[in-house]
């Protein structure tokens, strides 16, 4: 029979729980509530103005069957989410094992890299994106110049879900930063020993650097996709989610629908479904990575 | 082989070279159209300007409603500053109470804690809406300052729960037996130690609250309380001759405090980015 750990805790760490009263208080007022509401709000008929009353799964049923909207949103996110994530991360880890090596300059290279993300989701950042992105804009004049024909960045609906996410992949260095950073952790002795053993230099990236760091890459994904189902900015700023809602993913129905036209029921329904396809991808990845991730300290502190 | 490894090793160096020159592109572009004219932005491959004329600056700076750009500057310290010391206050406290105490549920309190890093804010954003709006605190800047008060950064108190994990426990011993409390412990031990992660953690927040758009574009509303971001996206919004130059202009003062502010603090940065992931 294993015996019951009983745990005597000291007066003194009582204090503990004096010092995350601030988080305590902010994740029950600011996270849960908001949370729980939200989840229920989904299931109300709820205009701002008015008190909620339930109507059961009438918006997710909207949502589902009667919205032309949605189907469209849904699309468009997936799409952007299945492009930034990899393109992002695949930029990071290229340029960050390019960068492993001893190059000269390393600080300044890294600086010129990690630039572009210091402005995240700004707008300044997006507007600049449309104006070089314009049909007589800094990028079609390039392509001019090389005798190309100019394309309809902003205006084509099948191109303009690229633009904005060329703009999010060409913010991959805090990515990069992170993998330059795993990278240096990988002990130098497994590829030497790769190397008496005749591996190849792909065959070293493969079987060596990427098992070892996968828990940085691991942690990317789950991150830029939490962050990719959400995106909103660039495709406010940059094409107005549109031409013909080409580009208006589910942030920015979100927005509308409850900043627009006050339906806020209708929108938390919408943000669970932004949760749910979070949920699912983590739960996913987790699974796939069970037994896969190393901690040093077992995770125990 | 020699020879070779010669060959690669140049051809890295075009690889990176080529790579970072559209990277750097769109930026470069940005600075030296803010010198020119309306008409040079478009239609040509140029990208030095005829002259280089302040006038988009200063035209920019005067905006196009009652208020210029200063006052919009002024509004975005007056969330950023407050909402940067904030957060480190309450989120290092809160690392404190994580990293060196064993209090009961801890294990719950902290599995909650990294369950809050995946929590999405589209999914708490419409309460936190009408909480604010019950409370009366829609276009003030309460919104942002109550979850910095309130620790609700888990990023910030994971990083900085990790960083303290990093210093030894017998500096925490030794206090105590010096007849310190566990305030004192943690103001006059672990706090200065923990200077350059605080810094870390300062720059991402500041950087982070800057470049935000969607809270400042839900519970702002009055003009005399936007933030940056929102006169930008006024000004390509509302009129129909829109002087890209000038916009062009504040968009690159908007963007000029980050990139000051990386120079700066660029070890904390990368230390920053560095750490924060290593341990997943």
């Amino acid at each position: 029979m294993p015996k019951k750990k009983i745990r005597k805790y000291r007066k003194r760490d009582y204090m503990g729980l004096v010092y995350i009263s601030p988080w305590l208080a902010g994740f029950l007022l600011l996270q849960l509530y908001p949370f729980v509401s939200s989840f229920l709000y989904s299931f109300t008929d709820y205009k701002f103005f008015n008190e909620p009353s339930f109507v059961g799964l009438k918006n997710y049923i909207r949502l589902f069957t009667l919205d032309p909207e949605f189907y469209n949103s849904l699309r468009v996110t997936v799409v952007y989410t299945l492009i930034t994530v990899p393109g992002k991360l695949i930029m990071a880890l290229f340029i960050a094992t390019l960068l492993n090596r001893d190059v000269k300059g390393i600080g300044i290279i890294r600086t010129v890299y990690y630039l572009p993300s210091l402005f995240g989701g700004s707008v300044a950042v997006a507007i600049l994106w449309k104006i070089l992105f314009m049909s007589d804009g800094a990028i079609n004049n390039i392509l001019n110049f090389f005798h190309l024909p100019s394309v309809q960045w902003l205006g084509d609906p099948n191109i303009s879900v690229v633009t904005i996410c060329m703009l999010e992949i060409w913010q991959f260095g805090s990515s990069m930063v992170m993998f330059l950073a795993a990278l240096k952790q990988v002990p130098a002795s497994l590829y030497e020993a790769a190397s008496i053993d005749g591996a190849g230099a792909v065959k070293k990236f493969f079987s060596i650097t990427l098992p070892q760091i996968t828990p940085i890459i691991f942690f990317n994904l789950i991150m830029q996709t939490i962050t990719a189902l959400q995106n909103f900015t660039s495709a406010f700023v940059v094409t107005g989610g549109g031409p013909n809602k080409a580009t208006y993913v589910l942030g920015m129905k979100l927005y509308t629908d409850a900043f627009g036209y006050y339906k806020m029921g209708y929108a938390c329904a919408t943000s669970w479904v932004i949760f749910a396809m979070v949920m699912v991808v983590t739960l996913l990845l987790f699974r796939f990575s069970s037994g896969k991730i190393y901690y040093e300290d077992g995770g125990d502190f | 082989m020699r020879r070779r490894k010669k060959i690669n090793k140049a051809l890295l160096y075009v690889v990176i070279a080529l790579v970072g020159i559209v990277m750097m592109y769109p930026l470069v572009w940005m600075f030296f159209a803010t010198f020119k004219s309306n008409n040079e932005i478009f239609g040509t491959l140029k990208l030095l300007p005829e002259s280089f004329s302040l006038d988009a600056y200063i035209e920019g700076w005067k905006g196009v409603g009652k208020y210029s750009y200063g006052k919009y500057f002024l509004n975005t310290f007056a969330i950023v500053i407050p909402v940067t010391a904030f957060t480190l206050i309450s989120c290092s406290i809160v690392a404190y109470g994580f990293a060196r105490f064993r209090f009961p549920f801890k294990k719950l309190f902290f599995a909650i804690l990294i369950g809050t890093l995946m929590l999405p804010n589209t999914v708490i954003i419409i309460p936190r809406y009408m909480m604010f709006s019950k409370l009366g605190w829609l276009n003030t800047y309460m919104p942002f300052y109550a979850p910095a008060i309130l620790a609700c950064y888990p990023f910030f108190i994971y990083m900085l729960i990790q960083f303290m994990r990093g210093l030894p426990r017998e500096l925490d011993e030794s206090a105590y037996i010096d007849g310190c409390g566990t305030l004192q412990c943690f103001t006059k031990i672990l706090l200065p130690l923990l200077k350059p992660s605080l810094f870390s953690a300062g720059l991402f927040q500041f950087m982070w609250t800057y470049n935000d758009f969607m809270n400042p574009l839900i519970f702002i509303n009055s003009v005399n309380k936007y933030p940056i971001s929102l006169a930008l996206r006024t000004a390509i919004d509302s009129e129909a001759n829109i002087q890209w130059n000038q916009i062009m202009a504040m968009a690159f003062l908007s963007v000029l405090p980050l990139i000051i502010l990386f120079f700066l603090g660029q070890k904390y940065f990368v230390e920053g980015i560095s750490t924060s992931g290593l341990k997943g």
